[in-house]
């Protein structure tokens, strides 16, 4: 199956006043065309770095790419013109859904003016050349018209009421979920081929993440949209991915369908990290050792010193691509070969 | 369709604004008190009692106490403390509006450019104005007062050249503030232009505090351009400035008591009616509270 987005060997460093932090080491995924997958880990293991460099929107000055490629329908984004990958990918074929959905609106403006500030750019029926960099444009009767009606279907897709009069309130006056609905509408308005969505519930509350979840894996289902969703919350990830890419330290330790994810992991760490999930009248088990420093990491594969199973050549280097059944595959010399459950 | 719903949008807001500060006795009250300077300042001809004594001597009846020929007393030069109260207010939203504004027009592009971009040239544009506020405002405008001569002109120049420093504060501040919010970053990200970016969707973030400094800022700078006719270094005479009619009224304390209060009160009263406004400002403009507060009219 041709991916559509495919990372590989992606490496970003933080310049920081500490040193160097390597907080993407040499990064390989693949999204498929229609394939909703899960990017789990840990606070801080590089999730939201990898989301951001995918966009091209890392922070500029102290972030450098120390290689590899981000091929997006074939075509490396990173090697790109920015202006054409501005106007053509970024927003359009690409588009994202941030954390927060508190401070992703301007709280000055209507709903309306920011949704149709977004389409007078990007909405499909925009023709190319869609950057704002020119700071006027004119918006033609007909096609903001038609935008409108674009809006206004999708508002109703994802169950805003009375999305006319919504439209012309302003932010706040939106609950947290409304507004994250609100988001994913604009998210899915330029009609994009994949769509990243960086931990889009984990500022909501329990029952209204639930809701969220499923509208959105049952909307991009509908449209033939991709997803790339991160999360460090594994309940989130089985609620809503076909596919789960599981990470360590910006290392990534392991890449399965769903459901081989929850029964069968093979990476000791996908093991320990599912045996960590707090169950009710269970005891929590956390992982022995810290997270490690990513300016100086531990040496081949990251997770060696917390892992019961490393050996010497752990240490040694990266063990390279294991491909345990199709579409499973683990970065680990010592993969488990056992049900979850199985070994504690 | 759109534009005209977008334009009884901001007319909605400001109409909004306004009742909110309706509940607002101390706000409505300051409104109340800029009204009347306003008033007294545009229709002075037609309120002043003696329009003409504003530059005409009459020594016959110099220092008279309040009567119903003139209603607040005479002062040294036999002239209607009162007509000249009123021109007087003119004096005083011209310097006020001029030295705000040009505040304004140097001091908020020099706090978005300095917030906006990150570099040694935002430095030096602070630092510069962290030079400015350093020295105390009145000690510099008296400087700058003194070295150009005491004029109308030199006295605006002054005031402007010492407060436009606060708007490049309050902007540099808001700007960086706001860089951290998600939808400037994804303006950015979606290949806004830096111009596109501050005008359009940073400044209209930042029009809230920037009003509410502008109010204040003209209860500030009418008083220091008192401070500064009071010093001798404001307009030159016969000007029926405020500050210089109570410097020339001192001598004459305490018995002719009206002679000083006239005016003293009109600066109190007109910073003050700038203050509370400001404060008022302050709580209805933060469109947060918009909810809470349309809630509780309910």
């Amino acid at each position: 199956m041709p991916e559509l987005l495919s990372v590989r060997g992606l490496s970003v460093d933080f310049v920081t006043d500490g040193g160097v932090a390597q907080v993407l080491d040499g990064i390989t995924l693949d999204v498929g065309p229609g394939e909703v997958v899960g990017l789990v880990g840990e606070s801080g293991c590089g999730k939201t770095t990898l989301a951001r460099a995918i966009l091209g929107i890392l922070p500029s000055g102290a972030t450098r790419i120390r290689g590899g490629e981000v091929r997006f329908k074939g075509a490396d984004l990173l090697r790109q013109d920015p202006v054409a990958v501005n106007d053509r990918v970024r927003g359009r074929a690409i588009t994202f859904i941030p954390q927060d959905p508190y401070t992703s609106f301007s709280p000055v403006f209507s709903v309306q003016t920011q949704i149709m500030d977004l389409m007078k750019w990007k909405s499909p029926r925009a023709g190319n050349g869609g950057a704002a960099r020119s700071s006027f444009r004119r918006y033609p009767r007909e096609r903001r018209r038609a935008d409108r009606d674009a809006v206004l279907e999708t508002l109703r897709a994802v169950q805003i009421p009375e999305p006319a009069r919504a439209l012309r309130r302003l932010p706040h006056e939106f609950s947290g979920g409304q507004r994250q609905r609100l988001m994913i509408a604009m998210a899915l308005l330029p009609q994009p081929d994949l769509i990243i969505a960086d931990e889009p519930t984990t500022a909501l509350d329990v029952t209204i993440q639930a809701q969220i979840l499923r509208l959105l894996r049952t909307l991009v289902k509908e449209r033939g949209v991709s997803v790339l969703f991160t999360t460090h919350d594994l309940g989130t990830a089985h609620e809503i991915c076909d596919r789960v890419v599981v990470m360590y330290a910006g290392q990534e330790m392991e890449a399965a369908p769903a459901e081989a994810f929850f029964a069968r992991p093979a990476h000791p760490y996908t093991r320990r990290l599912l045996a960590s999930v707090p169950s009710p009248g269970g005891e929590i088990r956390d992982i022995p050792g810290d997270v490690p420093s990513l300016i100086a990491p531990p040496s081949g594969c990251r997770f060696h010193p917390r892992c019961e199973y490393a050996t010497a050549e752990c240490r040694e280097g990266r063990p390279p691509p294991r491909v345990l059944a199709p579409g499973h595959g683990v970065r680990c010399h010592h993969p488990v070969d056992a049900p979850m459950g199985a070994d504690g | 369709m759109n534009a005209a719903g977008a334009r009884s949008g901001r007319l909605n807001a400001a109409w909004f604004v306004l009742r909110r500060l309706a509940r607002d006795r101390s706000a409505l009250f300051g409104l109340g008190l800029i009204a009347l300077l306003v008033v007294a300042a545009l229709l002075a001809p037609i309120l002043a009692t003696h329009p003409d004594d504003v530059f005409e001597l009459h020594p016959a009846e110099r220092l008279r106490a309040p009567s119903p020929a003139h209603w607040l007393g005479t002062d040294r030069m036999g002239a209607d403390v009162y007509s000249r109260l009123l021109f007087g207010a003119r004096i005083t939203i011209l310097i006020g509006v001029i030295a705000v504004g040009a505040s304004l027009i140097v001091g908020v592009p020099v706090g978005l450019v300095a917030g906006y971009y990150h570099g040694w040239f935002s430095d030096v544009l602070m630092r510069v104005s962290d030079v400015f506020l350093a020295v105390p405002q009145v000690v510099l405008a008296i400087a700058i007062a003194q070295t150009l001569g005491p004029s109308l002109p030199n006295v605006i120049l002054a005031l402007s050249a010492t407060y436009w420093p606060w708007f490049a504060r309050v902007v540099y501040a808001e700007t960086r503030a706001l860089q951290q919010e998600v939808f400037v970053e994804s303006t950015a990200a979606l290949g806004a232009s830096p111009w596109r970016l501050t005008a359009l969707h940073v400044l209209p973030n930042i029009a809230s505090p920037i009003i509410v400094r502008a109010s204040i800022g003209m209860g500030f700078t009418i008083l220091t351009a008192a401070a500064l006719g009071f010093l001798g270094l404001g307009p030159p005479p016969p000007t029926p400035e405020w500050g210089r009619t109570i410097a020339e009224s001192r001598e004459f304390l305490p018995d002719a008591w009206w002679y000083a209060t006239a005016p003293g009160l009109a600066i109190f009263l007109t910073v003050m009616g700038f203050n509370l406004l400001g404060d008022g400002l302050r709580d209805v403009l933060d469109p947060r509270l918009r909810r809470s507060r349309a809630a509780s009219d309910a």
